[in-house]
């Protein structure tokens, strides 16, 4: 790790076993804060697995995954259940099948996920019910927070319109911008460059890089889609069968030995192909 | 595509009635051992009885149905495939933000306008201001349970248990330690929502199917205690003489010692004060409810209650606690329920375990889901049609929870949102420039 | 001693029953992961069609017991699979892809019409019907108190045992069992290969039915009274044995239904009688609440 400061994130020894199967087999990785590290791998790799470990959707059968919050310190996201760690540890997650509230509008979607802040300043709907003025003032902070990101993202136009009707695109960038309004320290984005033709994912290229650089989000991404990898990732980590086999900067990484003979499949790759591949 | 239209225009006559025979067949099959055949008690010993005539004319039914349905639908679907073409795809995905419409807006202030001053106009017909108030307890009823079921997506099978605690705390405290209908209601409201929280802990982080099925058992557990419990509830025979509400500690009853209602405002006394004052309390407590969960609903716990309708690990990963969003509408919709018990026992005057079996629960469940979930004008349509139906004669009556049940079933598979299933947006962005 | 021993008799005998039923329950959650609602209510059909037949057969004077029941089982079978077949068809199929609440709700409305459909047509009030297999073994006798076992009891262990034997036949060994259950494991896939998935479901809920059925028949002979409110209590106990043995899970619906009957009998005679219904819902409610993958059956991955 080329970072002098201790990482954000530091996976250790992490390891998910589903009875027999060996999901994620003593796994770790550290994750630098404003940067974006990639996850890479063949499909069944154990990458979902990792996010789910990560945000408390799975518990890890082994292994530890600590956070170095700026403001709470310390913090183990395997001990806590996944509301918690998007809420307190503000590790917050997109889904590879896009999970959007589909009947609600897109800025309903982005108020639910600023839920936590305004159920506060309801004090339990008391202050909601009776409209105070205190609570009054959260909910315009809340739109505003959720219409700048709408705006950055270029979703305005929609804001209105019920989440589950717009294209497939425009709900990978709701899903992302949702993700935004928790305030995540770390944005954890699995695959949202599926299903997007090239513009949309050149501007998911830049969307990232900015939200990095100026905005000082720390992204773990999992994507496919080795252009938008390769191009926005400061480190990536390679899985195979839930092993990490390679991990170190893109182009340290497409010169891999171990990663060319993961994606050709083993099999096929015999000495020549390997004579080939390698440069 | 064009395949696909082609095939649906292209059923032969033929066709379309061989497919009614096959339907005529099987209802043959369902009715002979129901309809065509019975058995009667002779004497104490079983006669076979045999209805070949209402048989052949329920197969005859069937089978004209059938030919009439599917020529319909094949019409309908013919229809909607040129109206879709004509209509740009983009114009279809920004109609879901408009407005509500104006028409459901009207209809809804035109029924509170009818519900205020109906009492004015039928004060002296004491059944018809009776039924309105029966009307209005399942309204209350089902603007409760559609905080769990339309809002929060939780189905809840055991509603009447709710508002069984509810009738029963204000029963107790009111003819064993002298409480008033006022003193009691706040507190059989806050004891339904304990019984919410109490069941809902443990079982809410369950499948939507399995909390259907734990709710359904908590209902019969419910009944079963009343039933059993001798000394608190009184068992089967249940709590009778329980006091009527008053007003402001008046009491509406012929003029005695204490002042009454009547002596108090100088009125002579009649008998329809008590009707006409229940009915606005139930309307006064009806309001009261759909002002509340309207302005829960534009809430965060509201939106949240919605969103976990839609997708429960999307909420959890925008850290939202779903056990306590959960909780909470369960508890609330109990509170609600529990107060419309209070409510029922005391116009009532009298409890009884048989009042809270679960075809109530079912009755509750289906006016919620017929009036369309999430709806508030809906469960009023619904429960209007639900309670004047068996009004209307005695062959409705009887026919009553047959006709609900096979409605149920009609309205999910043809509008699975139920019949106003528009959904209204909590908020809306307005650009700059326009006022808010 | 005694006691427990005629306990342990008719807990056997009821719980084979309520495997019977949930046995229909497990399979229909199998394959398209619902609760049948209404499954209850088939079995209480069925348990009616049997009183009509053994009541016409009493009328032809068909006296030889075996062929009467015989004749029943057949008849009541045939009828309630083409009832399990009608709430496949009607309730569930135009729903498959709807919301997982809408046909929840639509099966609980069959639930609610099955129900009133009988109570219409066959009247509200409890139907007697003479005693069909009469007699019994005495096994000993305590203190005064006799230990039975009715042959009728006999019937309905043995008849269960036999279903049982082949029915894990059919869903193991034969070309229906492993489409049903390629069905349950991946339904697009099975699609894919060829596969009539429909046909397939809707087999399912037949032989659920024919089960169901099955039950019903025992039952009527066993009590000898049938109402049209059977099919609600009978269905959650038959569920809570599902759930109990794990519910996918068909040796854990009969293991789940012996035991939902044992605890009944048992609670019964040494507990409180009247109180024998809440016993079973707190079973429902405890086993949900610590094993919800009950005793055979396999923890569930939540999938996100």
């Amino acid at each position: 790790m080329s970072t002098a400061s201790a990482p954000l994130l530091s996976v250790e020894r992490l390891t998910m076993r589903f009875g027999g199967l060996l999901a994620i087999d003593d796994m770790s990785l550290d994750v630098a804060a404003r940067q974006i590290t990639g996850v890479i791998g063949p499909n069944g790799a154990g990458k979902t697995t990792f996010f789910n470990c990560l945000t408390g959707f799975y518990k890890p059968t082994e292994g530890s995954v600590r956070l170095n919050h700026p403001q709470r310190g310390l913090m183990r996201l395997e001990t806590l259940p996944s509301h918690e760690v998007a809420h307190k540890a503000q590790v917050v997650r997109t889904f590879q099948n896009i999970r959007l509230f589909p009947k609600m509008t897109v800025l309903e979607n982005l108020m639910v996920a600023q839920h936590n802040a305004l159920q506060h300043a309801s004090r339990f709907s008391l202050a909601g019910l009776f409209g105070l003025a205190s609570y009054r003032r959260a909910e315009k902070k809340a739109i505003a927070k959720a219409i700048g990101w709408l705006k950055r993202l270029e979703l305005i136009d929609k804001a209105n319109t019920a989440a589950g009707d717009l294209p497939y695109g425009m709900q990978r960038r709701i899903e992302i911008a949702r993700a935004l309004c928790v305030d995540p320290l770390l944005l954890c984005l699995d695959e949202p460059a599926a299903g997007l033709n090239p513009r949309e994912s050149a501007e998911l290229n830049d969307l990232l890089k900015h939200l990095a650089r100026d905005e000082g989000i720390a992204i773990l991404l999992i994507e496919h889609d080795m252009s938008v990898v390769m191009n926005v990732s400061d480190h990536i980590c390679v899985l195979n069968y839930g092993r990490k086999i390679a991990e170190g900067t893109p182009t340290h990484i497409q010169q891999d030995a171990n990663v060319i003979k993961a994606y050709l499949g083993e099999d096929d790759a015999d000495e020549e192909l390997h004579a080939e591949a390698k440069p | 595509m064009a395949t696909l239209v082609l095939a649906t225009h292209t059923i032969s006559p033929a066709a379309r009635f061989k497919d009614a025979v096959a339907v005529a067949f099987i209802a043959l099959l369902l009715g002979i051992p129901m309809i065509g055949l019975t058995t009667v008690d002779q004497g104490g010993t079983l006669r076979v009885a045999t209805r070949w005539p209402t048989l052949f004319a329920f197969v005859a039914v069937a089978f004209a149905g059938r030919l009439i349905l599917r020529f319909a639908i094949d019409q309908f679907k013919a229809h909607q495939l040129t109206r879709e073409r004509a209509v740009d795809v983009t114009t279809v995905a920004s109609a879901s933000g408009r407005a509500a419409s104006p028409l459901l807006t009207w209809v809804g202030w035109a029924a509170l306008g009818v519900a205020l001053t109906l009492p004015i106009f039928f004060s002296d017909n004491r059944y018809v201001v009776d039924t309105a108030t029966t009307v209005l307890i399942y309204v209350m009823l089902g603007w409760g349970l559609n905080v769990v079921v339309g809002l929060a997506g939780l189905l809840d099978l055991g509603y009447v248990a709710f508002y069984a605690v509810g009738a029963y705390t204000y029963g107790i405290l009111a003819t064993q330690f002298g409480w008033s209908f006022w003193e009691a209601l706040p507190v059989a409201g806050a004891m339904a929502a304990t019984f919410g929280v109490i069941l809902g802990w443990p079982t809410l982080r369950l499948r939507g199917d399995y909390l259907a099925i734990v709710t359904l058992g908590f209902g019969e557990i419910v009944r079963v205690i009343l039933v059993n419990w001798t000394e608190l509830s009184g068992g089967p025979n249940g709590i009778a003489s329980i006091p009527r509400p008053t007003f402001f500690g008046l009491e509406l009853k012929p003029p005695g010692d204490d002042p009454t209602f009547a002596s108090f405002f100088g009125l002579e006394y009649s008998p329809s004060h008590r009707i006409i004052f229940l009915y606005y309390l139930i309307l006064a407590l009806a309001l009261i409810t759909n002002v509340f969960v309207s302005r829960m609903r534009k809430l965060p716990i509201g939106r949240a209650w919605e969103a976990m309708r839609e997708d429960e690990i999307a909420c959890k990963a925008m850290g939202i606690n779903a056990r306590n969003v959960k909780l909470s509408a369960f508890a609330i919709g109990a509170m609600l329920g529990g107060f419309a018990g209070v409510f029922f026992a005391a116009r009532m005057g009298f409890i009884s375990p048989e009042s809270f079996t679960f075809s109530e629960s079912a009755i509750i469940l289906a006016i919620v889901v017929l009036g369309g979930m999430g709806s508030q004008l809906g469960v009023v349509l619904a429960a209007l049609v639900l309670v004047l139906l068996p009004e209307l004669g005695r062959d409705f009556a009887e026919y009553r929870m047959l006709l609900f049940g096979a409605a149920m079933v009609m309205i999910m598979v043809w509008k699975p949102g139920g019949i106003l299933a528009h959904r209204e947006p909590t908020m809306r962005y307005v650009a700059e420039g326009d006022s808010r | 001693m005694a006691l427990a021993l005629q306990q342990l008799i008719n807990g056997l005998t009821l719980g084979a029953v309520y495997g019977l039923i949930a046995i229909g329950y497990t399979m229909v959650y199998g394959i398209i992961g619902m609760i049948n609602f209404a499954h209850g209510d088939i079995y209480m059909v069925s348990a009616f069609i049997a009183v009509t037949v053994f009541t016409i057969l009493a009328t032809f004077g068909v006296s030889s017991v075996p062929l009467a029941l015989l004749l029943v089982l057949i008849v009541a079978v045939l009828f309630t699979s083409v009832y399990g077949w009608a709430v496949e068809r009607i309730a569930y199929r135009p729903l498959r892809g709807a919301t997982r609440l809408a046909p929840l709700i639509s099966a609980i409305g069959m639930s609610i019409f099955l129900q009133n459909m009988v109570q219409l047509t066959q009247g509200a009030r409890v139907k007697p019907i003479p005693p069909v297999l009469v007699g019994g073994i005495d096994l000993l006798t305590v203190d005064g108190f006799t230990v039975r076992l009715a042959y009728t009891q006999i019937l309905i262990v043995l008849v269960t045992v036999a279903l049982m034997s082949g029915f894990t036949y059919l869903i193991t060994k034969t070309s229906f069992g492993r489409q049903q259950r390629s069905c349950e494991q991946d339904r697009t896939m099975t699609a894919l290969l060829g596969i009539n998935v429909d046909r397939t479901i809707s087999l399912t809920f037949m032989l659920g039915a024919a089960l169901a059925a099955v039950a019903g028949v025992m039952v009527t002979v066993y009590y000898g009274v049938v109402d049209f409110y059977i099919g609600f209590v009978a269905g959650i106990k038959a569920f809570t044995a599902a759930v109990l043995g794990g519910i996918g899970s068909l040796p854990g619906a009969m293991l789940g239904g012996l035991l939902i009957g044992l605890i009944e009998a048992f609670w019964a005679a040494y507990l409180s009688a009247e109180y024998k219904d809440v016993a079973t819902f707190s079973i429902l409610i405890l086993v949900l609440m610590f094993r919800p993958s009950g005793l055979l059956g396999r923890p569930e991955v939540e999938k996100v």
